[in-house]
Formats: structure tokens, sequence, C-alpha cells
């Protein structure tokens, strides 16, 4: 369970140049796709090979590419969505800084797919430092003919342009980067009509994920089946974790899909466990938009079973007893972590990040950080517990874009495992947590 | 959306002449060229960086409404954007602007220590600016760096796995720059648009 498809390649001295990127197998998906394939039989590879978006939502690559309306007559887009903003998520920084061109190359073997001449990659502002590197990768693959005019002489013209944001979460949310890319605000728009119809300049557009691209080229090169090989059931191919928290090696890690949690979480090749000896208080498993886990849930199901670094295993037990994969930002709290403290943190986030357009999400992003907020410092009643439980409730499922969900998901499941622990807070009238420590 | 939507006063006109160089506007142009004809107000975000950066370290009114006639667009549509986006500052800053993460997977490793410690030596609270207009302090959320939590950007640079004798350090470095010009100030232009 630990064959590699990203990352096999990132101690090669130098891969982020073009030459010893290409020396080590790099740009031969391109070759391959562009010379020896249709666009419609790279499209075909992708659904066999299972690949799920990366981004977030896990949905089905092959079938979003499946959706682009190639009859409208109008140009098409790729956006790439490097704008990795969930807390807990540094994976895509990571895949860009180390080995850009596999970014590059997957996204012109999915333009080619996609019937795509001009492809954008929306970083974030905060990245300044990997938009030079991007643009240096853009310049060497240019300067080589892989983009531009009559690329390897097929006759097929790409150019790719990077795009920055300038802090706002909700532009990685796909239809708030439109408008972002647009120069307006990042106000997501209601769905549908959906990008793959109208989207940039009301164009057909598709929007992926960083690591998602980069996972093209293995598919073009090895074919969808082979890919459809690694991994478990429907969690095909592999992952990049960024792991963060309380833990001995924080970082990014590429995993197959079927690795245990446990495993994940205590061998010293992955986050070598909990930092100083302690004890393992809760995971939040894929970035800080999915629910939270108590360390009994994270390592096993509510059955019993061992859970796996998987979308379904994660998800096993719905939101009672389990929570997403997500996008792969997992985040380990020990025994001395204030879990009312990071869910009044989370809470001041996400309504920070609210655009604002819909009530529910505007208005209760705000009572929830207040509500948690005065509970954190010891002024809370208990009826507070319920009346966060009320208002998390109401976001979720009545807003424009998900950003409502993702905001209340992280309270209602606090609350859910760990509601003692808010009691406590409201009995001992202050934090009775940091009062230990 | 953040509060400062709410409860910003409206501004009055600085009044001052501002352009950029004749190189900048080059470059502009180049960026202007990334977008379908027609679709050139898609290179507002970029283009109110290079403002930032080039014409006095924040977007004064007399910017946007500069940045707003290089695009050929109303300056509301300028206004509209800067106002959305944390990174687009509206008043003005000091010389280093020290934006340090307060989300959630920092601040489980010691992020509000470290915050604490900032503003405690740099004797402001987030949000301020030293009397000498040397540093600007600002809270953000998360950098997409919690692997070296605790972490700050200071300008373009990551600062991560922060300790109170890695602020002194970075503090006194900075210092020692004092007022001169960024060093990195139009290699980061140059390289990143
Ligand atoms: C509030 C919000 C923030 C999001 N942030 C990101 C992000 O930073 N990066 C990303 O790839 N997807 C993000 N997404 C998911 C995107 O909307 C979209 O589903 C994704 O880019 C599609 O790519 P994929 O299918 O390759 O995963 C976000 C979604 C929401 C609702
Ligand atoms: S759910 Fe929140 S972020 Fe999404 S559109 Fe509505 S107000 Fe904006
Ligand atoms: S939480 Fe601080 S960088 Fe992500």
């Amino acid at each position: 369970m630990d064959r590699k498809i990203l990352l096999d390649k990132i101690d090669i001295p130098g891969i982020r140049s073009f030459g010893v990127f290409q020396n080590a197998g790099g740009y031969s998906a391109v070759e391959k796709a562009l010379t020896t394939m249709s666009p419609e039989e790279v499209v075909e590879e992708v659904k066999l090979s299972g690949l799920r978006g990366r981004g977030g939502a896990g949905f089905p690559t092959g079938m979003k590419w499946s959706f682009l309306d190639r009859k409208s007559g109008k140009p098409r887009y790729l956006i790439c969505n490097a704008d990795e903003s969930e807390p807990g998520t540094f994976k895509d920084r990571f895949l860009m800084e180390k080995i850009p061109h596999l970014l590059i190359e997957g996204m012109i073997c999915s333009c080619y797919a996609l019937g795509v001449n001009t492809g954008y990659i929306y970083v974030r502002g905060e990245y300044k430092y990997i938009i030079g590197i991007l643009n240096e990768a853009i310049r060497e693959a240019h300067a080589n003919g892989f983009l531009g005019k009559d690329i390897l002489r097929t006759g097929y013209d790409l150019e790719l342009h990077v795009h920055s944001g300038a802090g706002a979460y909700i532009c990685g949310e796909e239809t708030a980067q439109i408008e972002s890319l647009e120069g307006k605000r990042g106000n997501p728009r209601i769905k549908p009509p959906f990008p793959a119809v109208v989207g940039l300049y009301g164009c057909p557009t598709v929007v992926n994920n960083v690591e998602t691209l980069a996972n093209i080229g293995f598919i073009v090169n090895h074919g969808g089946g082979e890919y459809a090989g690694y991994g478990v059931g429907k969690s095909t191919g592999t992952k990049l974790i960024s792991a963060c928290g309380n833990i001995n090696n924080p970082g990014v890690y590429e995993i197959e899909f079927g690795l245990s949690v446990r495993e994940f979480l205590y061998s010293d090749k992955y986050c070598g466990g909990i930092k100083g000896g302690k004890a393992l208080k809760a995971v939040i498993p894929g970035g800080s938009s999915v629910p939270i886990l108590p360390a009994h849930l994270i390592l096993q199901t509510a059955s019993g079973e061992e859970r796996l670094m998987t979308y379904e295993s994660l998800a096993d037990g719905g939101f009672v007893s389990g929570s997403m994969l997500g996008s792969g930002g997992f985040i380990v709290f020990d025994e001395e972590a204030c879990i009312v403290r990071n869910t009044w943190n989370l809470a001041r986030f996400y309504h920070h990040e609210s655009c604002g357009q819909c009530s529910p999400c505007r208005e209760g992003t705000g009572w929830m950080e207040s509500v948690l907020h005065r509970l954190e410092h010891g002024k809370g009643r208990q009826k507070d517990i319920d009346l966060l439980v009320s208002i998390a409730g109401k976001i979720e499922g009545n807003t424009i874009c998900p950003l409502g969900d993702a905001a209340a998901w992280p309270v209602a499941s606090a609350i859910r495992h760990f509601r003692q622990e808010f009691e406590a807070h409201v009995e001992a009238a202050v934090c009775p947590v940091s009062q230990i420590h | 959306m953040s509060d400062r939507e709410i409860i910003r006063p409206v501004r009055e006109k600085e009044g001052t002449n501002v352009t950029f160089s004749p190189a900048v506007l080059e470059k502009i142009e180049k960026i202007k060229g990334r977008y379908p004809a027609g679709r050139e107000k898609s290179a507002l975000l970029p283009i109110l960086h290079i403002a930032q950066e080039e014409l006095g370290g924040y977007l004064s009114v007399d910017v946007m409404d500069y940045v707003a006639s290089l695009l050929h667009i109303q300056p509301i549509e300028v206004y509209e954007v800067a106002t959305f986006y944390t990174q687009y500052y509206l008043d003005p800053v000091g010389r280093h602007v020290i934006e340090v993460c307060r989300t959630g997977p920092c601040a489980i490793c010691g992020g509000e220590r470290i915050s604490a410690y900032l503003a405690k030596k740099l004797n402001i609270n987030p949000g301020e600016t030293t009397s000498d207009g040397l540093f600007t302090l600002k809270e953000v959320e998360c950098l997409g760096a919690c692997g070296s939590a605790p972490v700050m950007q200071v300008n373009t640079q990551f600062y991560e796995f922060l300790t109170e004798e890695k602020i002194d350090q970075i503090l006194e470095e900075l210092r020692a720059q004092g007022n001169e010009d960024k060093p990195e100030k139009s290699k980061w232009i140059e390289k990143f648009f």
C-alpha cells in the first residue's frame, strides 16, 4: 500500500526544471496523447481510471469532463484550482513547488482532451513564490514546444496563464473562482447553470484541482485500467495527505488509498505519532470543513472495523459517526487541545470568509462565532449548546454554495462528539482545558 | 466578508497624482494580453497587487481610480474588488507587513502565543502600525503552511516553525533593512506576473 504516482520523482535533484523532468520521463504523456490518441480516447481513459476530484468533493473527473458542452461553438476553458485555502490543506503548494511540470504536463493533456486552447491556473495570492515557479515552468514548456502554437506539429494550440487571487477562501469554490478570474468579487453563482455549460466568460468551463490534474499524465501513459489498480474500490489511485497539528512529522505524504488511519497516524513513515508522547484526542481528517472525530471513531468505525484512508471508509457512519476525506487536510489534536476553542476559531474563520450573499451563512456564521466565543470565555449558558446546533442546522442546505455547510458541520460535529466539554465550559464559567495547562 | 466593508467610512480623495513607470506599464499590457479581447477586466486582481507594491504600499482612492482608467472600467468596479480581498490594504501600512496566521491548525501548535509575542515585541495590537512606520501587524487566516505551524508571512516571504527566538531574529533583520527599498521589490513583480 505504498506505491506512488505523483511524488515518486521529487527527490531527483533539479526535478523542478524542464530538462531534468523530461529526462525522468516527463512530457511523454503529452507526446502520447497528442500524437497517438484522440481527445475522446483521453477522456475515456480518465473515466476508466476512476479518478475522483482531489479538491474536496471527490466527484469523478471523467464524468465531469463528459458534461462539458462541446457543441456551443464557444471557446472552452480549463481552470486549475490552486486556491488551496482550506485550513489544514497544503498539498497543492507542495506539489507545485517541488514538481511544477507534473501539473503543466497534466494540464496540457487535459486541455487537449477537453478541446481547450486557453487554460488558467488560479493561485491564491499568498503563494506568490509559487506563481514565480509556475511561470518559469510555463516558459520552459513554451521554449521546448509543449505550449504555444502547433504543439509537436500536431496543429494543436494551447496557452496556459497563471492568475493570482488576493486572499479570499471563497474563491476556491469553483463559481466564485470564475467570478474572481473575471476581475470581480468572489461571489459564488447560483447553479444551474453549471460551469460545464456556462462558466468563464459565459463559456463552457471545467474547474479541476491541482492534484487531480497532476494525475492525468500517469493515466495517459499507463492507461486508466492500470491507474484503477491502485487503491481500493471506488477510491482509486493515490492521495496527497497534508498532515498537521500535534504530531511528530507534519508534512505532505502520498498514500495509496487503503492505508489504515492507524498506520498513517502512528507509523514513523507518516505522522510518527502524537507529539510529546501524548494521547490522541481527535482528528479532522479532510480539511477544516469536514466533521471532527474523536480518537476512538477515527481509528475504528462505529461497527468496529479498522478505519481506512479512503473516501468510503472515512465517510462510514455518515455524520453520526463518520467524516469525510475532503481535501486531505489531516489535522490532529492531542489530549490538551480544547475542542471548544478550536470550534470557535473555525467558526470565526467561516464568518470571516463568508461572501455575505446568503443570510443564513452571513448571519449564521456570525452568531456561531459569537456564541462560541462566549462559551469559550466562560460566559456561556447550557442552552447555548443547543442554540449552536439549531443555528448550524438552519445554515446547512439553505445557501447558494457549500461554504454554509462547511461552516455548519464542524460546529455540529464538535458538539455531537464533545458535548461534555462544552457543558464543562459552562459549569466552570471558564475554559477548563486552558485552566489545566 | 470582512467587517471593514461595513464599518469603512467614505474616504476623501487624496488628490495626488499616481502613475506607473513605463516598464511597469509594459508589464501590465502583457498581463492584459493573457485574457480574451474585451475581457481585460480579468487583469484587475494582478494589477491591484502590482499597484499596491509600486504605488505606496496600499490602495488609495487615487490609485484605484488610476487602475480603473487603465482597464477602462468604472472606479466602483475597482472599489468593490479592493474591499473584498484581504490582501489589498485600504489604509497606509508600515514598511513591512507582518501577517501572522491565526487559524485552527496554527493555533493548536502555539500560534496564539506567537501572535501575542509579536504584539508585545512591537508594542501594537493586530491591525496597527508601529510609530516608526516600520511594521504593521495583521492576523490572517490559514496561509497554506499548516505543516510548519506556527507561521507568518512578511511581504512575500514565509517564516515557518516560529519560536520567540526566531521572531526576535527576524524582527532584527527586518529592522536592519530599515526604510530601504524592500530587497525583493520589482524582483517579485518580474517573476510573479
Ligand atoms: C468554500 C469552498 C472552498 C473550496 N476551496 C477549494 C480549493 O481551495 N481548492 C480546490 O481545488 N477546490 C476547492 N473547492 C472545491 C471546488 O469548488 C471544486 O469542486 C473543485 O475545484 C473541483 O475540482 P476537482 O473536481 O478536481 O476536485 C472549494 C469549495 C468550496 C465550497
Ligand atoms: S453560502 Fe456563504 S459563502 Fe456561499 S454564497 Fe452564500 S453567503 Fe456566500
Ligand atoms: S492554519 Fe496557519 S497556515 Fe494553515
